[in-house]
Protein backbone atom coordinates (compact mmCIF):
# COMPACT_ATOMS: atom_id res chain seq x y z
CA UNK A 1 0.00 0.00 0.00
CA UNK A 2 1.38 3.49 -1.19
CA UNK A 3 1.96 6.36 1.62
CA UNK A 4 -1.33 7.94 -0.21
CA UNK A 5 -3.33 4.93 0.22
CA UNK A 6 -2.31 4.71 4.34
CA UNK A 7 -3.07 8.13 5.23
CA UNK A 8 -6.38 8.14 3.61
CA UNK A 9 -7.39 4.59 5.64
CA UNK A 10 -5.95 6.46 8.72
CA UNK A 11 -8.17 9.63 7.88
CA UNK A 12 -10.72 6.93 7.21
CA UNK A 13 -11.35 5.36 10.30
CA UNK A 14 -12.82 8.39 12.43
CA UNK A 15 -14.88 9.14 10.00
CA UNK A 16 -16.68 5.45 9.48
CA UNK A 17 -16.73 5.60 13.72
CA UNK A 18 -18.49 9.03 13.68
CA UNK A 19 -20.90 7.55 10.61
CA UNK A 20 -22.10 4.28 11.95
CA UNK A 21 -23.81 5.12 15.27
CA UNK A 22 -25.74 8.97 13.35
CA UNK A 23 -26.54 6.07 10.54
CA UNK A 24 -27.86 3.65 12.92
CA UNK A 25 -30.23 6.25 14.35
CA UNK A 26 -31.40 7.14 11.13
CA UNK A 27 -32.32 3.62 10.04
CA UNK A 28 -34.00 3.19 13.36
CA UNK A 29 -35.91 6.23 12.93
CA UNK A 30 -36.90 5.52 9.57
CA UNK A 31 -38.58 1.70 10.55
CA UNK A 32 -40.49 3.34 13.24
CA UNK A 33 -41.90 5.93 10.64
CA UNK A 34 -42.86 3.26 8.22
CA UNK A 35 -40.80 3.46 5.54
CA UNK A 36 -39.66 0.55 3.55
CA UNK A 37 -36.45 -0.86 4.10
CA UNK A 38 -35.62 -0.32 0.34
CA UNK A 39 -36.39 3.47 0.97
CA UNK A 40 -34.62 3.69 3.96
CA UNK A 41 -31.50 2.07 2.08
CA UNK A 42 -32.05 4.22 -0.63
CA UNK A 43 -32.27 7.61 1.68
CA UNK A 44 -28.77 6.74 2.56
CA UNK A 45 -27.49 5.51 -0.80
CA UNK A 46 -28.79 8.16 -3.15
CA UNK A 47 -28.80 11.30 -1.19
CA UNK A 48 -25.94 10.72 1.36
CA UNK A 49 -26.34 13.79 3.53
CA UNK A 50 -26.88 13.35 6.99
CA UNK A 51 -28.96 15.98 8.49
CA UNK A 52 -30.92 16.21 5.43
CA UNK A 53 -31.96 13.00 5.73
CA UNK A 54 -32.98 13.19 9.08
CA UNK A 55 -35.08 16.42 8.39
CA UNK A 56 -36.92 14.52 5.05
CA UNK A 57 -38.11 11.59 7.71
CA UNK A 58 -39.24 14.35 10.06
CA UNK A 59 -41.21 16.17 7.42
CA UNK A 60 -42.41 13.10 5.62
CA UNK A 61 -43.86 12.29 9.00
CA UNK A 62 -45.83 15.52 9.49
CA UNK A 63 -47.09 15.12 5.64
CA UNK A 64 -45.59 17.85 3.95
CA UNK A 65 -45.61 17.52 0.34
CA UNK A 66 -42.41 16.90 -2.02
CA UNK A 67 -42.28 20.09 -3.47
CA UNK A 68 -41.37 21.48 -0.22
CA UNK A 69 -39.41 18.55 1.05
CA UNK A 70 -37.34 18.68 -1.94
CA UNK A 71 -36.71 22.76 -1.58
CA UNK A 72 -35.68 22.38 1.94
CA UNK A 73 -33.10 19.49 1.13
CA UNK A 74 -31.28 21.68 -0.99
CA UNK A 75 -31.37 24.70 1.06
CA UNK A 76 -29.94 22.52 3.89
CA UNK A 77 -27.24 20.97 1.51
CA UNK A 78 -26.48 23.76 -0.20
CA UNK A 79 -23.05 24.61 1.85
CA UNK A 80 -21.19 21.63 -0.15
CA UNK A 81 -21.70 24.11 -2.98
CA UNK A 82 -18.91 25.97 -1.46
CA UNK A 83 -16.68 23.27 0.09
CA UNK A 84 -16.90 21.64 -3.39
CA UNK A 85 -16.07 25.18 -4.82
CA UNK A 86 -12.86 25.02 -2.48
CA UNK A 87 -11.52 21.29 -3.19
CA UNK A 88 -12.00 21.56 -6.73
CA UNK A 89 -9.15 24.69 -6.75
CA UNK A 90 -7.18 21.23 -4.73
CA UNK A 91 -7.24 18.13 -6.65
CA UNK A 92 -4.62 16.35 -8.79
CA UNK A 93 -4.89 16.92 -12.54
CA UNK A 94 -5.04 13.01 -12.94
CA UNK A 95 -8.48 13.31 -10.67
CA UNK A 96 -10.20 15.89 -13.18
CA UNK A 97 -11.53 13.29 -14.92
CA UNK A 98 -13.18 11.67 -11.73
CA UNK A 99 -15.15 14.40 -10.82
CA UNK A 100 -18.83 13.33 -11.36
CA UNK A 101 -18.05 10.13 -8.55
CA UNK A 102 -16.03 12.61 -6.32
CA UNK A 103 -18.26 15.26 -5.86
CA UNK A 104 -20.88 12.56 -4.74
CA UNK A 105 -19.20 12.06 -1.80
CA UNK A 106 -18.84 15.61 -0.44
CA UNK A 107 -20.18 15.51 3.13
CA UNK A 108 -18.84 18.13 5.97
CA UNK A 109 -16.30 15.62 7.40
CA UNK A 110 -14.74 14.29 3.60
CA UNK A 111 -14.46 18.04 2.84
CA UNK A 112 -12.56 18.77 6.39
CA UNK A 113 -9.91 16.15 5.93
CA UNK A 114 -9.53 16.79 2.77
CA UNK A 115 -9.30 20.40 3.04
CA UNK A 116 -6.29 20.44 5.03
CA UNK A 117 -4.31 17.51 4.01
CA UNK A 118 -1.17 18.80 2.23
CA UNK A 119 -0.18 18.65 -1.26
CA UNK A 120 -2.52 18.20 -3.71
CA UNK A 121 -5.42 15.32 -3.48
CA UNK A 122 -4.85 12.41 -5.64
CA UNK A 123 -7.65 10.14 -6.97
CA UNK A 124 -6.73 7.15 -4.45
CA UNK A 125 -6.85 9.20 -1.55
CA UNK A 126 -10.37 11.23 -1.91
CA UNK A 127 -11.99 7.58 -3.01
CA UNK A 128 -10.53 5.32 -0.38
CA UNK A 129 -11.75 8.67 2.15
CA UNK A 130 -15.19 8.64 0.73
CA UNK A 131 -15.57 5.08 0.30
CA UNK A 132 -15.04 4.62 4.08
CA UNK A 133 -17.59 7.27 4.90
CA UNK A 134 -20.08 5.92 2.49
CA UNK A 135 -19.88 2.16 3.63
CA UNK A 136 -19.91 3.56 6.75
CA UNK A 137 -23.49 5.63 6.47
CA UNK A 138 -24.87 2.82 3.86
CA UNK A 139 -24.23 -0.35 6.50
CA UNK A 140 -24.84 1.90 9.26
CA UNK A 141 -28.21 2.89 8.12
CA UNK A 142 -29.37 -0.90 6.81
CA UNK A 143 -28.23 -2.29 10.34
CA UNK A 144 -29.75 0.41 12.37
CA UNK A 145 -33.08 -0.94 10.81
CA UNK A 146 -32.54 -4.16 10.27
CA UNK A 147 -31.49 -4.83 13.94
CA UNK A 148 -32.43 -1.89 15.69
CA UNK A 149 -31.01 -0.64 19.20
CA UNK A 150 -28.25 -3.18 18.65
CA UNK A 151 -25.50 -1.03 20.55
CA UNK A 152 -26.19 -0.16 24.11
CA UNK A 153 -28.37 3.27 24.19
CA UNK A 154 -25.56 5.10 26.09
CA UNK A 155 -22.86 4.25 23.40
CA UNK A 156 -24.56 5.76 20.80
CA UNK A 157 -25.36 8.85 22.26
CA UNK A 158 -21.47 9.28 23.46
CA UNK A 159 -20.83 8.75 19.83
CA UNK A 160 -22.99 11.66 18.85
CA UNK A 161 -19.55 13.72 19.64
CA UNK A 162 -17.14 11.63 17.64
CA UNK A 163 -18.04 13.96 14.63
CA UNK A 164 -17.60 16.99 16.17
CA UNK A 165 -14.51 15.70 17.73
CA UNK A 166 -13.07 14.43 14.29
CA UNK A 167 -13.79 18.17 13.30
CA UNK A 168 -11.89 19.28 16.40
CA UNK A 169 -8.94 17.13 15.78
CA UNK A 170 -8.60 18.12 12.25
CA UNK A 171 -8.58 21.39 12.73
CA UNK A 172 -6.60 21.68 15.69
CA UNK A 173 -2.86 20.95 13.84
CA UNK A 174 -3.67 24.26 11.55
CA UNK A 175 -4.70 26.70 14.06
CA UNK A 176 -1.48 25.78 16.24
CA UNK A 177 0.30 26.95 13.05
CA UNK A 178 -1.70 29.86 11.84
CA UNK A 179 -3.07 32.57 13.62
CA UNK A 180 -5.24 33.55 10.56
CA UNK A 181 -7.18 30.02 11.36
CA UNK A 182 -7.65 30.77 14.63
CA UNK A 183 -9.34 33.87 14.26
CA UNK A 184 -11.62 32.63 11.22
CA UNK A 185 -12.56 29.30 12.92
CA UNK A 186 -13.52 31.39 16.08
CA UNK A 187 -15.01 33.96 13.95
CA UNK A 188 -17.08 31.67 11.92
CA UNK A 189 -18.14 29.57 15.28
CA UNK A 190 -19.22 32.89 17.34
CA UNK A 191 -21.16 34.42 14.01
CA UNK A 192 -22.84 30.67 13.22
CA UNK A 193 -24.08 30.85 16.63
CA UNK A 194 -25.61 34.43 16.35
CA UNK A 195 -27.12 33.52 13.38
CA UNK A 196 -28.77 30.76 14.95
CA UNK A 197 -29.89 32.25 17.92
CA UNK A 198 -31.37 35.26 15.53
CA UNK A 199 -32.96 32.57 14.16
CA UNK A 200 -34.40 34.75 10.93
CA UNK A 201 -33.11 32.48 7.95
CA UNK A 202 -34.88 29.01 6.61
CA UNK A 203 -32.85 25.78 7.52
CA UNK A 204 -29.37 25.25 6.68
CA UNK A 205 -28.75 28.94 5.48
CA UNK A 206 -27.53 30.16 8.56
CA UNK A 207 -24.36 28.03 7.75
CA UNK A 208 -23.88 29.16 4.19
CA UNK A 209 -24.47 32.70 5.19
CA UNK A 210 -21.79 32.38 7.96
CA UNK A 211 -19.23 30.60 5.67
CA UNK A 212 -19.85 33.56 3.12
CA UNK A 213 -19.29 36.35 4.94
CA UNK A 214 -16.54 34.98 7.18
CA UNK A 215 -14.46 33.73 3.80
CA UNK A 216 -15.25 36.98 2.33
CA UNK A 217 -14.12 38.99 5.28
CA UNK A 218 -11.06 36.72 5.78
CA UNK A 219 -10.14 37.22 2.35
CA UNK A 220 -9.99 40.95 2.56
CA UNK A 221 -8.33 41.62 5.77
CA UNK A 222 -5.87 38.64 5.49
CA UNK A 223 -4.96 39.00 1.84
CA UNK A 224 -1.42 39.62 2.48
CA UNK A 225 -0.17 36.04 4.66
CA UNK A 226 -2.29 34.60 1.48
CA UNK A 227 -0.34 36.00 -0.69
CA UNK A 228 2.55 34.78 0.95
CA UNK A 229 1.53 31.11 1.24
CA UNK A 230 0.98 31.51 -3.26
CA UNK A 231 4.91 32.70 -3.11
CA UNK A 232 5.85 29.67 -0.68
CA UNK A 233 3.64 26.73 -2.63
CA UNK B 1 -48.33 5.80 2.39
CA UNK B 2 -47.30 6.95 -1.28
CA UNK B 3 -43.82 5.62 -2.30
CA UNK B 4 -40.63 7.79 -1.15
CA UNK B 5 -38.66 6.53 -4.24
CA UNK B 6 -39.84 9.73 -6.49
CA UNK B 7 -39.17 11.96 -3.32
CA UNK B 8 -35.65 10.22 -2.63
CA UNK B 9 -34.31 10.86 -6.08
CA UNK B 10 -35.90 14.26 -6.36
CA UNK B 11 -33.57 14.72 -2.97
CA UNK B 12 -30.68 12.69 -4.69
CA UNK B 13 -30.57 15.71 -7.37
CA UNK B 14 -31.14 18.85 -5.66
CA UNK B 15 -27.68 17.29 -2.90
CA UNK B 16 -25.36 16.15 -5.89
CA UNK B 17 -26.20 19.36 -8.08
CA UNK B 18 -24.38 21.83 -5.79
CA UNK B 19 -21.79 19.16 -4.68
CA UNK B 20 -20.84 19.01 -8.40
CA UNK B 21 -21.59 21.83 -10.17
CA UNK B 22 -18.03 24.03 -8.94
CA UNK B 23 -16.12 21.32 -9.74
CA UNK B 24 -17.39 21.47 -13.70
CA UNK B 25 -16.76 25.09 -13.29
CA UNK B 26 -13.99 26.12 -12.34
CA UNK B 27 -11.66 22.65 -13.58
CA UNK B 28 -8.75 24.04 -16.15
CA UNK B 29 -9.66 27.95 -15.39
CA UNK B 30 -7.18 30.39 -13.69
CA UNK B 31 -8.59 31.45 -10.74
CA UNK B 32 -8.75 35.20 -9.99
CA UNK B 33 -6.69 35.89 -6.96
CA UNK B 34 -9.53 37.39 -4.78
CA UNK B 35 -11.51 34.64 -5.37
CA UNK B 36 -8.37 32.10 -4.41
CA UNK B 37 -8.08 34.04 -1.14
CA UNK B 38 -12.00 33.42 -0.43
CA UNK B 39 -11.61 30.04 -1.40
CA UNK B 40 -8.80 29.33 0.93
CA UNK B 41 -10.29 30.74 4.06
CA UNK B 42 -13.72 28.42 3.16
CA UNK B 43 -11.86 25.25 5.45
CA UNK B 44 -11.69 27.34 8.80
CA UNK B 45 -14.56 29.55 8.30
CA UNK B 46 -16.87 26.48 7.43
CA UNK B 47 -15.06 23.75 10.01
CA UNK B 48 -15.37 26.68 12.91
CA UNK B 49 -19.34 26.74 11.79
CA UNK B 50 -19.86 23.27 12.52
CA UNK B 51 -17.99 22.97 15.25
CA UNK B 52 -19.74 26.09 17.06
CA UNK B 53 -22.19 25.70 18.61
CA UNK B 54 -23.37 22.37 17.57
CA UNK B 55 -21.15 20.45 19.74
CA UNK B 56 -22.31 22.38 22.77
CA UNK B 57 -25.46 19.81 21.80
CA UNK B 58 -23.91 16.91 20.81
CA UNK B 59 -25.64 15.03 23.90
CA UNK B 60 -28.54 17.22 24.64
CA UNK B 61 -29.54 15.89 28.43
CA UNK B 62 -26.06 16.84 29.66
CA UNK B 63 -24.00 18.98 27.54
CA UNK B 64 -21.37 18.76 29.82
CA UNK B 65 -20.83 15.25 29.26
CA UNK B 66 -19.95 15.97 25.02
CA UNK B 67 -18.29 19.35 26.37
CA UNK B 68 -15.91 16.90 28.26
CA UNK B 69 -15.30 14.71 25.32
CA UNK B 70 -14.36 17.76 23.43
CA UNK B 71 -12.03 19.27 26.08
CA UNK B 72 -9.86 15.77 25.72
CA UNK B 73 -9.96 16.31 22.17
CA UNK B 74 -8.33 19.58 22.57
CA UNK B 75 -5.76 18.82 25.42
CA UNK B 76 -4.79 15.59 23.41
CA UNK B 77 -4.46 17.22 20.24
CA UNK B 78 -2.51 19.97 21.44
CA UNK B 79 -0.65 18.11 23.38
CA UNK B 80 0.29 15.44 20.93
CA UNK B 81 -1.68 15.33 17.88
CA UNK B 82 -3.20 12.56 15.65
CA UNK B 83 -6.85 11.89 14.70
CA UNK B 84 -8.03 8.25 16.25
CA UNK B 85 -6.91 8.43 19.68
CA UNK B 86 -8.76 12.26 20.01
CA UNK B 87 -11.86 11.06 18.53
CA UNK B 88 -11.71 7.77 20.29
CA UNK B 89 -10.85 9.83 23.51
CA UNK B 90 -13.16 11.67 22.88
CA UNK B 91 -16.43 9.05 23.03
CA UNK B 92 -14.75 7.32 25.73
CA UNK B 93 -14.83 10.32 28.12
CA UNK B 94 -18.60 11.06 26.79
CA UNK B 95 -19.28 7.40 27.11
CA UNK B 96 -18.00 7.78 31.38
CA UNK B 97 -19.57 11.07 32.17
CA UNK B 98 -23.09 10.06 30.80
CA UNK B 99 -22.35 6.46 32.50
CA UNK B 100 -21.68 8.25 35.66
CA UNK B 101 -22.86 11.26 36.27
CA UNK B 102 -26.35 10.66 33.92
Amino acid sequence: MTRDSQDAVKAGIPIFIGYVPAAIAFGILSKGCGITLLECFLFSAAVFAGASQFIALNMVMTGMGPGGIILTTLLVNFRHFLMSAYLSTRIAETAKKKIFLMAFGVTDEVFSVLSFKKGNLSTKFVFILQWSAYSAWVGGTVAGYVLGGFLPEILIKSMGVALYALLLAILLPEIKQSVKALILTIASGVFNTMLIKLDVLPNGWNIIVCILIIALAGSFFITGEVKEEEVYE
Amino acid sequence: MNSLIPLIFGMAAVTYGPRLMPFLLMTNKQIPARLDAFLKCIPAAAIGALIIPGAFNATPDMPMAAASGMAFTMIFGLWHGGIIIPVLGSVAVTCLILFFAG
